[in-house]
């Protein structure tokens, strides 16, 4: 089998397309585990900033989850605050500082449990920030427990034996419920799982940041990533097992888009 | 068999925690797991002629492991059809 040289640039005429990490990363060593999506999905979001020009006029707040080791490694002003938080303190922070983009970055465990109240409060409120979702239906950072948004049969810590609606209950859409609130702007549901959902997802968190830009209302982008060591799978297996739980719940695609809504109704 | 290359990376293999997503990510299949491990003892992936140079394994890579050139004019590699045997 022939391989090529891969240590060293090539010395044929060529151009750089892609570069190993966004520019707003200050390196590319982080200790999430292999086949972690949420990797993925920070690049998209780094890179949309860099790209409308938010690079030295954002702030990132972020919630507790495994996404928080980055907080030394993003080369944006950044916070951690309290469990599910993320709202309320990017609320105080906007309003302080409204020409500042801030987003939250927060996962299912994080927005969906633990701070549930915040995030329906904020979109009632019609505060003007992105949060993005990081979903993979468990809370990975404490080792795979099920969080509500984990959905019916799927294997976790402590349910070993799938989820069940009778055990268990039935999870939250959080993508739906911040929608139907009045207060939101942009509600859209994206994955990571192959280089086109990451094509959408880059898509969809552009529009959500020119919806803060406009001040239309809040903005949620909810990512399905994989968690292939919280869902007990290999790394490989991942994403199938992300679009067969998850993905089959949890549709994907925009959910709502105020500024959209008007241009339907003209033409 | 002449493979028409159009792109090229360049990886860092110590970074790779061998999740295989860019395996199935490459639309030509131009990427395979290596044989060895790495600093870290994971397989990491090695490239075959063909590339284009699309990005898509650079996309999906969660440990940041992909750099992507795309030539200026195609390389023409020189490779045995699949199956075949070296001489013994």
């Amino acid at each position: 089998m022939t391989l090529i040289d891969t240590r060293q640039p090539p010395e044929q005429a060529s151009r750089k397309v892609a570069d190993y990490k966004p520019s707003l990363l200050q390196s590319e060593e982080h200790g999430l585990c292999p086949g972690c999506g949420e990797p993925v999905a920070i690049r998209v979001v780094l890179e949309v900033i860099e790209e409308l020009g938010l690079a030295q006029n954002n702030i990132a707040v972020l919630g507790h989850g495994c996404y928080g080791g980055f907080i030394m490694l993003l080369d944006v002003d950044s916070t951690l605050c309290l469990h599910g938080r993320a709202p309320a303190t990017a609320t105080g922070i906007k309003r302080m500082r409204p020409d500042t983009a801030v987003w939250t970055l927060q996962g299912d465990g994080d927005m969906v449990n633990e701070g549930l109240a915040e995030i329906l409060h904020a979109t009632a409120r019609g505060e003007n920030i992105t949060c993005i979702l990081l979903n993979n239906g468990v809370f990975g950072d404490t080792g795979g427990q099920m969080t509500a948004a984990s959905v019916i049969g799927q294997r976790t810590k402590n349910s070993i034996d799938g989820r069940t609606a009778d055990d268990h209950g039935y999870p939250i859409a959080i993508a739906e419920l911040v929608a139907s609130l009045q207060g939101s702007a942009y509600v859209a549901r994206c994955s990571v799982h192959n280089a086109a959902s990451i094509a959408q997802t880059r898509r969809c968190v552009r529009k959500a940041f020119q919806r803060q830009t406009e001040g239309q209302g809040l903005s949620l982008v909810e990512i399905l990533t994989m968690c292939p060591t919280g869902w007990f799978v290999a790394p490989e297996a991942g994403t199938d097992y992300l679009m067969e739980s998850l993905g089959k719940t949890y549709p994907l695609g925009e959910i709502k888009d105020r500024a959209a809504a008007p241009a339907a109704t003209a033409e | 068999m002449r493979t028409v290359t159009r792109g090229t990376l360049v990886i860092a293999e110590d970074r790779c925690k061998g999740c295989e997503l860019c395996i199935a990510a490459c639309p030509p299949n131009v990427l395979t797991m290596s044989r060895t491990g790495n600093r870290l003892g994971y397989l990491y992936p090695e490239l075959k002629p063909g590339c284009t140079g699309c990005t898509a394994c650079q996309q999906v890579c969660p440990d940041f492991v992909f750099e992507v050139f795309k030539f200026e004019d195609p390389v023409l590699f020189d490779t045995p059809p699949e199956g075949a045997r070296p001489c013994p």
